[in-house]
Formats: structure tokens, sequence, C-alpha cells
């Protein structure tokens, strides 16, 4: 078993900058995250980009060296599965140099204890079933960025980047670095939307200057606004992907592409903070100024309280790192504040439309993990009838995909979270023995 | 709909001989599901996978033997395995176990279609179905809904599984189980396989046990159990219970270990005190003065999938004055007030 | 291999990759699925994070395993999970 004074789980921006105020602070703190190297999906370490320097780096690059001389100590590839009782956490290393357990390649299992727990566990993409999207060669836009990062080659690859969220135009313009045709852009959200979000940029000139520049990176490729994707395409025969159907409601059109990299928006990972017990509002784990849950020791910061993007991560981080160690947060509420004030309008501006939610045809997959179509699950009653009667959320993603689609589609809640929060081999819940962790090693 | 112990159960179908009325009646409802097997639809993923009663040493192949004379008497087909028939009926089991029983007419069923089943039938048959709402009072002809809606009826067949609020005089206990799932492994495993201390395990009435039972599914899943637990009515998943059920299991077939699981959950058991179910007249069970409207199918205890088909002739038989194929009376309510009348 | 790539065996054949890859990344550059689903569709990668479980595949003997959540090794063997 491993003690500490402040455990923080996922090391993306929210988790480095808590990490590393708590132990400039003084506090004892572990970092964890499932990723073989800090950064999170937004600074996620990888392939160097052939074209030029990938953009924020220098913000990157600040932050893991103040993390570095902070004093933390960082397990990396390692995923919490269970809270076995107050105060602990299990936590599962399955691949990578790490999985040194008894039999070399085993799963390797620790044990760790904390006085104040930080949660930054980030967010996922939103999957909306269409017909097609199960082809190969379709991904999220993020899940393709981090797969390119992974060695996967896009180079001289026409892709469609599709979907909502900022994170499309900064993938497209990630791509590009790597050698990809990105040949347009298709954002769900009408201009009517988005032009008040670009006009209350003015306060974030920060964030005008990014916009121009990763609209700049996409050379002459139109970015479309108000426009989405009814249909992938693929040639009967190979199977390979050809194309992609996109409309603005008034007109359909094919675009011709290899990859199609879409996804709408985000969606909060608060399955650990449900498991631990942390209330939960509209989604979101409740936090207060402190960034404190429900629960006393508890605290969490970045998407899982509200999607707001780098900024919100950055300072939320920060408060919950000072607050865990007793210290004063005043200096940061003004920044705080200001966040959470955008997050509102990206939420506002990002929302859902509502012709999204009849793109699924009666035989379009849902549940990927066990193949439920669209017409076994439309006439169920709610999230638990349709695990019951169709086997929908019942695979191994234990409904991350398919449950956020049907609440978009039909408004069905999850419901109760239980460990494990991943599948780990049935070995990891018996652990014959914890295996000890000494704080500094992984640094 | 199903979505107490009929969602969270293994859904074994299975002869158990631990008394003559328990051995009737699953033998009979066993009958019943083998005919229906035709007619269940895909959903349901029936599979006549047999049983393999495993016996760790000489003592448990004692029981064993036991337990092929009683087969053999009331016509349930069993089989008895030496370690090596054992061995090549189930190559991951450990080495050294000392044989084991195959009931090789036993099977397994998905719970939650096999009652969407039923209740499709029971529609296409005239029934109405009403869902969403709680009965939260049943008495003399009366049925009130949380909504408000009251419902009347000459007979109210009360099938309440662990949650008696309802009828809070019932002798039922609530016995919590955890299980677990694992991915899809084809081919891993060919019968369900349950260790005989299984019986201890489930004959013991008060000490939280465990037992290896392991099931495959027709997806290629292992379903891996066995807990039971009285007076735990936590449905959280219990931590030390779940490490105990999973050793068990590994002692038996240790590459279960290797295989990553889903899924952890908790169900509770409706048990009653002598392991038989309640199946007629609630009689003076509710009240000081019978209520001649309300009857129980209830206190199944882990039998409830197999004894389904068979509770329902019963009631069926009683409710329209026909005679059963199996004896009723060990089943009837009234026994628990019997025994009161006689001891008070 | 000291120049910088490692030799993987992906369905059977061998093939060299960059060191540093995911599995995942090797397989869709080899033109291998990852999985084939449960009513038979050929699956690739789709989150790309460790979310989805699209991009199980079988490594070294070990079924089910998040191939863009491992990293190459010479010598590793990989077939698409079925």
């Amino acid at each position: 078993m491993t003690q500490c004074d402040v455990l923080v789980v996922g090391a993306g921006p929210a988790g480095i900058a808590a990490a590393t105020a708590a132990a400039i602070s003084g506090r004892r703190v572990l970092l964890l995250d499932e990723n073989p190297a800090p950064g999170g999906q937004i600074w996620r370490v990888g392939q160097p980009m052939p074209k030029g320097q990938a953009e924020g780096q220098t913000a990157k690059n600040q932050a893991i060296a103040r993390l570095c001389a902070c004093g933390a100590s960082c397990l990396f590839g390692y995923s919490v599965y269970d809270a076995p009782s107050a105060g602990e956490l299990r936590a599962i290393c399955e691949s990578g140099e790490a999985a040194a357990g008894p039999v070399p390649g085993d799963p390797h299992i620790v044990g760790l204890r904390y006085e104040k727990l930080i949660l930054a566990t980030g967010a996922r993409e939103r999957f909306l079933p269409f017909p097609g999207w199960t082809l190969p060669g379709v991904f999220g836009p993020g899940g393709l960025q981090a797969l390119v990062k992974g060695g996967f080659n896009v180079a001289g690859q026409r892709i469609v980047v599709a979907g909502s969220g900022p994170l499309l135009l900064a993938v497209a313009a990630h791509l590009r670095g790597y050698g990809a045709n990105v040949v347009c852009v298709a954002e769900q959200a009408p201009l009517a939307k988005m032009l008040p979000f670009a006009a209350s940029l003015w306060s974030h000139p920060a964030r005008i200057l990014q916009g121009i520049q990763y609209r700049a990176a996409l050379g002459t490729a139109p970015f479309h606004l108000g426009c989405w994707p009814v249909a992938a395409l693929a040639d009967e025969v190979s199977g390979k992907l050809t194309g992609v159907r996109l409309t603005n409601g008034k007109r359909t059109w094919t675009q011709h592409c290899d990859l199609l990299a879409c996804g709408f928006h985000l969606v909060p990972n608060i399955e650990l903070a449900s498991l631990l017990g942390c209330a939960i509002q509209d989604g979101f784990v409740k936090v207060d100024h402190q960034q404190r849950t429900s629960l006393a020791h508890v605290y969490c910061a970045g998407e899982p309280t509200g999607i707001g993007g780098l900024g919100a991560a950055l300072v939320q981080g920060e408060i919950a790192g000072l607050a865990s160690a007793g210290k004063p947060t005043d200096s940061l509420q003004g920044r705080r504040l200001a966040e959470r004030k955008f997050a509102l309008k990206l939420e506002a501006a990002f929302r859902i439309r509502p012709e999204l939610r009849s793109l699924a045809r009666p035989d379009t997959l849902v549940c990927r993990c066990e193949d439920i179509p669209y017409a076994a699950l439309e006439k169920r009653s709610g999230w638990i009838d349709a695990k019951l009667q169709t086997r929908c959320g019942m695979g191994p993603c234990q409904g991350r995909i398919c449950g956020a689609a049907t609440e978009t589609l039909f408004g069905w809640k999850q419901t109760s979270v239980r460990p494990p929060l991943m599948p780990v081999p049935v070995s990891a819940l018996v652990y014959p023995g914890l295996q000890p962790v000494s704080l500094k090693e992984h640094l | 709909m199903a979505s107490g112990a009929t969602a969270a159960g293994m859904g074994h179908l299975v002869v158990m001989d631990d008394s003559p009325a328990q051995l009737a009646l699953t033998q009979y409802s066993r009958s019943i599901w083998r005919e229906l097997m035709a007619q269940l639809p895909a959903s349901v993923e029936y599979q006549a996978c047999g049983t393999i009663w495993v016996a760790a040493d000489e003592e448990e192949m004692v029981e064993v033997y036991a337990k092929s004379r009683i087969c053999a008497s009331a016509g349930v087909q069993a089989e008895v395995l030496s370690p090596a028939q054992l061995a090549n009926a189930e190559p991951r089991l450990r080495d050294g176990l000392a044989g084991g029983l195959l009931v090789p007419d036993d099977g397994v069923v998905y719970p939650p279609a096999a009652a969407g089943f039923f209740l499709q039938q029971a529609v296409q048959a005239g029934a109405e179905f009403l869902q969403g709402s709680d009965a939260v009072f049943a008495s003399q002809g009366l049925v009130r809904l949380a909504n408000g809606t009251t419902l009347t009826a000459d007979r109210i067949l009360l099938s309440p599984g662990a949650d008696c609020s309802l009828l809070p005089g019932l002798p039922i206990r609530r016995r919590k189980g955890h299980l677990l799932i694992t991915d899809r492994y084809p081919g891993f495993l060919r019968h369900q396989l349950v260790e005989l201390g299984y019986l201890k395990s489930a004959h013991s009435t008060e000490a939280d046990s465990v037992a290896f039972n392991v099931q495959p599914r027709r997806t290629g899943q292992m379903l891996i159990g066995s807990s039971r637990q009285f007076d735990n009515n936590d449905a959280a998943t219990d931590e030390k219970i779940v490490r105990q059920m999973l050793q068990r299991a590994l002692a038996y077939m240790p590459g279960l270990g290797q295989l990553s699981g889903l899924r952890l959950w908790t169900g509770f058991r409706a048990a009653t005190p002598d392991k038989l179910p309640l199946i007629g007249p609630a009689g003076r069970l509710t009240g000081e003065v019978a209520d001649p409207s309300l009857w129980l199918a209830a206190g199944f205890e882990g039998l409830g999938i197999t004894n389904a088909p068979g509770a329902a002739r019963l009631m069926a038989d009683q409710l329209l004055g026909r005679i059963s194929m199996i004896d009723p009376e060990p089943f009837l309510p009234n026994r628990f007030v019997a025994q009161e009348t006689v001891y008070v | 291999m000291s120049d910088g790539t490692v030799m993987v065996f992906l369905n059977g054949a061998s093939v060299v990759v960059s060191a540093g890859s995911t599995v995942a990344a090797a397989m869709w550059n080899a033109g291998q699925p990852c999985r084939i689903s449960v009513t038979g569709e050929v699956r690739t990668a789709l989150c790309g994070m460790g979310i989805c479980f699209e991009c199980r595949a079988l490594i070294d003997g070990r079924a089910h395993r998040r191939s863009c959540q491992v990293v190459v090794r010479d010598g590793m063997v990989v077939e698409t999970q079925r």
C-alpha cells in the first residue's frame, strides 16, 4: 500500500496544475494517469509533427517543467478500477514497462491511500450514431489525433472533420501538420449560435488568435457551419470508406474522403466520482468555489465539473491543489469565475441540434460492443430496460459510448456505477498481494 | 419488468434434490422448459449445457454417488464422472479433483429475456400490462398503485420477489448474492460447473458463504459466482466476499484469473425457512383474518427461473380447480400459519 | 532494432513499425482490423484513448487488450480479436 497526502487522478492540464500546486505547498503528492506520460488528451505526447511545431507547446512544456520541479511523484500507465474503502483507491497497469508483476507481462496492481483526493479525470468525445459510423475509417476527432500521435499514418489522406466543438478546428490543423489533406470541417452548430460565442471572446484575445491560426492552417478547405454528417459511405466490395454525406438542412451532398473524424463535443468522465459517491448535478460533478465535491476530502477539477477547456482546467486544478493543502485560493477566484462564464457560453454555442437525434436508421447500430441496432432500442422504456432486454451497454465499454448516445437520443439516464470501473482481469479482484510503489520511483 | 432477482440471477435451470418436494418441482419445471425450448426466441439464449457437480475429494464423491442414486430413482438422467472423465469434460478445471456428476438435461437461459417472452405470451393471450408504477396496497380484491390508480380483481397474485414491503408478514428473508461476468471467450467452458460444497453453502442458513459456480453463456462469456449473505441489505458490492468468491473460483479453475472481468453486481434472493417457495392462497399469512383474494408466488430463493413454469402451472391449476401433475401441498403458504398454531 | 523501429507480427506477417507506435496505429497502417464484432463487422479504433474498446486485439496471447493503449515491442505477436 502506498501512502500520500494528496492523490491526483488524471495528469492532463487540471491534474498537472493540481499536483504542482499541492506539492509546492509542501504536501506529499502522487499524480496518477493511465497514459504512459503526462499531458492528458490535449497535451498528449507522441510522434513528432513533421510540419512545424505543434500548437500550445510552450504552455505544456512550462507546466510539465514545473511539475518535474515541484517534488510530486508520478505513476503513469495505471488505471483506477476500484475504491474499496474510504481513503483508498486501487489501480492496475496492464501494459508497458511498468507491468512487472510476478510473471512478466502480468498485470500490476497497486493500492493507494490518501488524505485528500483530486479528481481530474477529463472528458471523452460524444459519439452519435448515424448510418456508417461503425465503418473502419471513422474515428473521433480527438481519437484520430491521439492515434496519429501514436504513429497512425495520415500523410496524403483526404479527411473530413465533422461534429461539434472547438476541438474540430484544432484537430484539423493538427492533422494538416502531419501531412493530411483536410478536405473540409463541418460544425453542426449554426452561425447564429457561433457569432455570440465568437463575440464573447473579445476578453480572451489569445483564444481569438488561436482560432485565427487554426482557421489559417486549414488553407482553402471550407469550414461549414450548421452542417453535419448524415451517413458515412463505403465501397461495397472493399468495405473501405469512400466519403460522407453532409447536409446543412436544406441541401445534402457527398464529400469524398478516406477518413472521417466525427465527434459531438465532449462528455465528462464522472465514473470515479460517482463510484465514490460525489454528488452529480446535471451530469457534472458538483463542486464549490474551492473545487470541493460533496465529499469533504474529495476535490474535482477540469471537464468533469463542466466542459470549459484548457483555461478552466488550469485554474480549477491550481485551486484544487491549493485548497487540498489548506492554502488560500482568493487570488484565483476571479479567473475561475471568468472561465466559468466562458464554459457556459461554450455550452450554449455547441448545443446539439435536434436533427442529430434522428440520423440513425432502424438498422444503425447504437451499441457497438454488442451490436444493438436503433430499432431494438426505440421501444424500450429506459436505460435499465434496454440493458436487460437488448444487452445494450453490457459490453466492455460499460455503456460509456452508447450511454452518452442514448442519453442524447432518448433522454435515458445511466444508473449507478459499480466496480470494476473498467474491465480488469478477474485476478485483479482477488489481488493476492498489493505491490508497494516507492513514491519517488516513478518521477 | 424483471428487474429484481430475475435481472441479477444466473438463469441456471437445474434439478435440485435437497427435499422430495424440491426435486419434484424442479424436475417438473425443467421438463416444461425443455418443452418450451423450440418456441423460445434466440434472445432467451437457451442452452442445454448440463450441470457438472464437481467433487473435490473422496468425501464429496460419496455425495456424488448418493445424488446419482436419488436422480436414478426420480428418473433424472445423471452420470458419475471419474477424475479422467471430469478432466476430459472440462479440461480447464485444476488437476487432482475426485470426479463429478453430470446432469446432462440441465440448462441455462438469459432470465430477463425469458421473462420478456412469458410477458409477451400473456399479453397475446389477452392480459393487459401496466408498467411504471409500484403497487403500494393490496387487500380484499383491491390494488392501489403509487400513481393513484386503483384496480379491482377477484384474485390478486403477488410475486414480489425479495421486496416484501407490500406484505411484511411473509416468512421471507433477503439473501444477498454477487456475480461477475467476463468478456467473450468462446469454448473456454462447456458445462455449468458447481462444486458439491455449494450444497453446504446453500444450506448453511446463517453464515456468509461462497461456492464455486461458473456458467458458460451462449455469447462465450462466463458468469462467475456465487455468494450468500443474510441480513445484508446493502446493494453495493462487498469487496471481502467478492474476493472470497473469486478465490474459490480460481482454486477450482485457475485460468479464470486471466479473463477480463466486465461487470460485478449484486442481487437479493427471497429465502423461506424451509427452502421451498410459497405457491397458492395467502390465507392467514397476510393477516389475522384470511383474505381470499390474495394469492402468492414467492420465496423461490435461487431457483426462481428454474421453477417459474412449474409454479405457474401449479398456480393456474389451483385457480381453475384442476388436478396438478405434482403435489401442490408442500408449497402452500398456509404451512407457515399451521406451524404457528401448533407452537403458540 | 537500433534505427528507431521494431519488428512485430500482425496476423502472422512480420511488419516493421516505428518504435513508440501504438498497436492500434500499427494495425491500421498495415491494413489489419483490430477486431471482428459480435455480428461479424470489421472494426478498428474509434476513440483512440482507451474508452470505447473497439480496438481490442489479441496481444502476446492475451485476449481483449485495448490496442490503442499498448505500445509496440520488438517481437510482439498481435492478432485480430475474433
